[in-house]
């Protein structure tokens, strides 16, 4: 499912709404969390999961094409982590594997 | 450092003052775009969502492992478990913007 089609299953289940504003609710849920990260806080959403950022200390890298060593700064990455509900749900609504 | 956690109630805030809707209905959509997605995820199906991340669903083989505590051998079953993989506009902006990807400094600056 892309973020189109998001727009597009929440716009059927939710016939009062212009879609104009599906799509706008769709993308301030988006910038919002974002922004938050961008900022460096957590966002956490109960029974979804929880965004964060991590940091990973500089290193020294190696251009696997020339072998020639490249310093790499420090830097931030997003990260993700199931909630509880989620995760059960994954196991438990799935049992045919 | 900044620690603040942004959660339901900061999204619906920002989803009623952007759209107009009501406090508890701008409450309710958030509720609903959070279970569209972990209804197609409970169904296997991936999430992608353009300049912020995918979410994807990986099977994970049965395997053994171990109570760290006793050392004692359990069996881990066969499961599922949920992947997110950040965009490259995300990570960029992460880390300071567009430009900050080649860029070779220390931390980023705090606000």
């Amino acid at each position: 499912m892309t973020k189109s089609e998001l727009i597009l299953r929440l716009a059927e289940k939710n016939p009062h709404l212009y879609q104009r504003d599906v799509e706008r609710i769709v993308s301030t849920i988006f910038e919002e969390i974002s922004a938050a990260l961008a900022r460096g806080d957590r966002v956490e959403l109960r029974g979804f999961g929880a965004f964060s950022v991590k940091t990973r200390d500089a290193r020294t890298g190696r251009n696997p094409r020339t072998g020639e060593t490249v310093h790499v700064a420090e830097k931030s990455v997003p990260f993700f982590k199931v909630g509880k509900d989620l995760r059960v749900r994954l196991n438990d609504e799935h049992q045919q594997g | 450092m900044a620690g603040t956690t942004v959660t339901r109630a900061q999204l619906s805030e920002s989803v009623y003052q952007e759209v107009g809707l009501s406090r508890n209905e701008s409450a309710e959509l958030v509720e609903n775009v959070l279970n569209e997605i972990a209804d197609t995820l409970t169904r296997g199906e991936t999430v992608k969502i353009s300049s912020f991340g995918s979410f994807s669903v990986r099977q994970k083989g049965e395997r053994t492992g171990r109570n760290p505590k006793t050392g004692e051998e359990v069996p881990i079953k066969p499961r599922r478990v949920l992947v997110f993989r950040a965009s490259n506009v995300l990570k960029s902006r992460i880390n300071g913007g567009e430009d900050s990807a080649f860029a070779d400094k220390g931390a980023p600056p705090s606000p």
